[in-house]
């Protein structure tokens, strides 16, 4: 058969696949427009309609008709359209629609704590990464107080007593610091970011995620043994319980991503090491997810419950330790029987 | 042979080529996005900041960390693959396989891309796109997606007109594309160029020097459809 004929045997089926393509990619736009918009997903099993059976069969015929054109040596134009229009067919057809909101719910649910439960040693790496150095920089600046300038200057160590100043009037921000709102605003920016970077930084062999969970960790633990040294420990400590839980934990898991990643890099096992990249960024980004959800958590709570000087500190501890409660649990509990 | 042309199979068991693009045209695509964004800050900075106060700029501070972290994920996965940048650019992000990314993949890149910026002015991420074979980014080796081409880029151009002539045997693929390739860009040339070219491929026109060039010419135009 020569391309000529064969072009014009078959061109009246690619013209109607072209029609169907150019329909279902703009599907997102005319939805609006109403039902009849929908051309494919309004279908069911027992009444599929028209588009869904014509579809996939005028797109094999067209990966047909490419295989036979590269073969048989057709004209390049010929080639070239073909594969045009199976790349296009391609994407149509094995775009993946999932339930977004079932997901979400089995994710929240189970999968999240289930995942980390699967990663314990690694969660443990993460978590000793960032807790040890809060804990030897807090004490070692409560004993010795000079220490605390090795990682913030006097300027930042007078700012940090201001905030928590037993008569400040907003505890743990700068004074006129603006609304509640700005806050919140200013939580997501800037730790949700902390959050992103620990993260990606591991990729560089786990180096990254090394770096911002020592740094953060010494750096918390900097500012809690200087605050408790000089005596705010009424208003530093109900601060932070209540978000803590959500964000000194956010933190580490975002640690842990990063280690996953660079830890795939550094011993590959088996699998080559842009497979085993490929492998651990797909359990890391859902990771991620979590570490996202966590955050927002924690930035709502530190704009609107943290910082309010009216509620006790008694309250804030008992609420606090709530939260720490089921975080715990939350990570150590939930999901078993759906896992079994 | 030294090519952006990458084949994969389909389930279907075709194969199809895609076109890689590469970090120049990629980084057009970053400016491009880079200014609109920078728009996108000087409009909410003036009407939220400005008009709401405090609220405002709270807004405003979630409106950042949006841009920033996930300007690029919206429109990979709502708009088929490309952000405005990429649009304009005429490429799009898929994953290696062919399909269009979904949100795992794109929010894997674009995240990574903090480290792909390290240490100054996407050091990593250059150095990760020439290594790679197919210029990829540190995000898009742990996402598993490409950067390609929407459409050939190479759609057939201007040829040299000359009575179309059926070649003597039937050519490959990449032959029929290297003497498109050479008619198109001949006006390019240097005669003696053309003439030196064209000589390597006497054995399909049976001529030298301007008689082969034009030979080729002619070839070139019945291999594009004319008759």
């Amino acid at each position: 058969m020569s391309p000529q004929e064969f072009v014009a045997r078959h061109e009246s089926q690619w013209v109607r696949l072209e029609q169907l393509l150019s329909r279902l990619t703009k599907v997102p736009r005319n939805k609006k427009q109403g039902d009849n918009a929908l051309p494919v997903m309004k279908s069911t099993d027992e009444n599929p309609a028209p588009q869904a059976v014509e579809f996939p069969e005028l797109y094999r015929q067209a990966c047909h008709h490419l295989a036979l054109a590269r073969d048989r040596h057709y004209p390049a134009v010929v080639v070239e359209r073909l594969n045009q229009l199976v790349l296009n067919g391609h994407q149509v057809f094995y775009t993946a629609r999932s339930g977004l909101w079932t997901n979400i719910v089995h994710f929240a649910a189970a999968d999240f704590p289930v995942l980390i439960r699967q990663h314990a040693r690694l969660f443990l790496l993460a978590a000793l990464l960032f807790y040890l150095p809060v804990l030897v920089m807090g004490v070692a600046v409560y004993f010795v107080p000079e220490m605390a300038y090795t990682l913030i200057s006097p300027a930042d160590a007078t700012a940090m007593e201001a905030m928590y100043r037993p008569t400040a009037e907003h505890i743990g921000r700068p004074r006129d610091s603006g609304s509640d709102f700005l806050m919140f605003g200013h939580y997501i920016r800037n730790n949700i970011g902390i959050g992103f970077q620990t993260f990606a930084g591991g990729i560089v062999f786990g180096l990254g995620s090394l770096f911002y969970l020592l740094f953060n960790g010494l750096y918390i633990g900097t500012i809690a043994g200087h605050l408790t040294h000089v005596g705010y420990t009424g208003t530093f400590y109900p601060f932070v319980v209540g978000h803590g839980a959500f964000e000194l934990n956010a933190i580490v898991l975002s640690g842990m991503a990063g280690l996953k990643l660079g830890l795939a890099l550094l011993s590959p096992g088996q699998m080559t090491r842009k497979q085993a990249l490929l492998a651990a960024a797909r359990i890391s980004v859902r990771i991620m997810y979590g570490v996202v959800a966590m955050l927002l958590i924690a930035a709502f709570l530190e704009a609107f419950w943290s910082s309010s000087a009216t509620i006790p500190s008694q309250i804030k501890y008992i609420v606090g330790g709530v939260f720490w409660f089921l975080v715990i649990f939350y990570f150590a509990a939930m999901g078993r029987r759906r896992a079994n | 042979m030294l090519d952006t042309r990458r084949a994969i199979e389909t389930p279907e068991g075709v194969t199809l080529d895609l076109h890689i693009a590469g970090p120049v045209v990629r980084f057009f695509a970053w400016c491009i996005d880079f200014l609109i964004r920078g728009v996108v800050y000087i409009i909410l900075s003036m009407t939220l900041v400005n008009m709401m106060g405090r609220f405002g700029q709270g807004i405003f501070l979630v409106a950042i960390f949006m841009l920033e972290w996930f300007y690029p994920v919206l429109f990979e996965v709502f708009s088929r693959g490309a952000t405005p940048g990429k649009r304009v650019m005429g490429i799009t992000v898929l994953q290696d396989n062919g399909v269009p990314v979904g949100w795992s993949a794109s929010i894997t890149r674009n995240l990574l891309r903090f480290a792909d910026f390290l240490p100054v002015l996407y050091g990593f991420g250059v150095a990760s796109m020439l290594i790679s074979r197919d210029f990829k980014r540190l995000g898009d080796l742990a996402a598993g997606t490409i950067v390609v081409y929407r459409s050939i880029p190479d759609e057939i151009g201007e040829l040299p007109p000359e009575l179309p002539l059926p070649p003597r045997y039937p050519l490959a693929l990449d032959q029929q594309r290297a003497v498109i390739a050479f008619a198109e860009r001949a006006v390019t040339l240097t005669p003696e160029r053309a003439r030196e070219l064209a000589n390597m491929a006497s054995s399909l026109t049976h001529a030298t020097d301007d008689a082969g060039v034009k030979r080729l010419f002619a070839i070139a135009n019945w291999l594009v459809g004319r008759r």
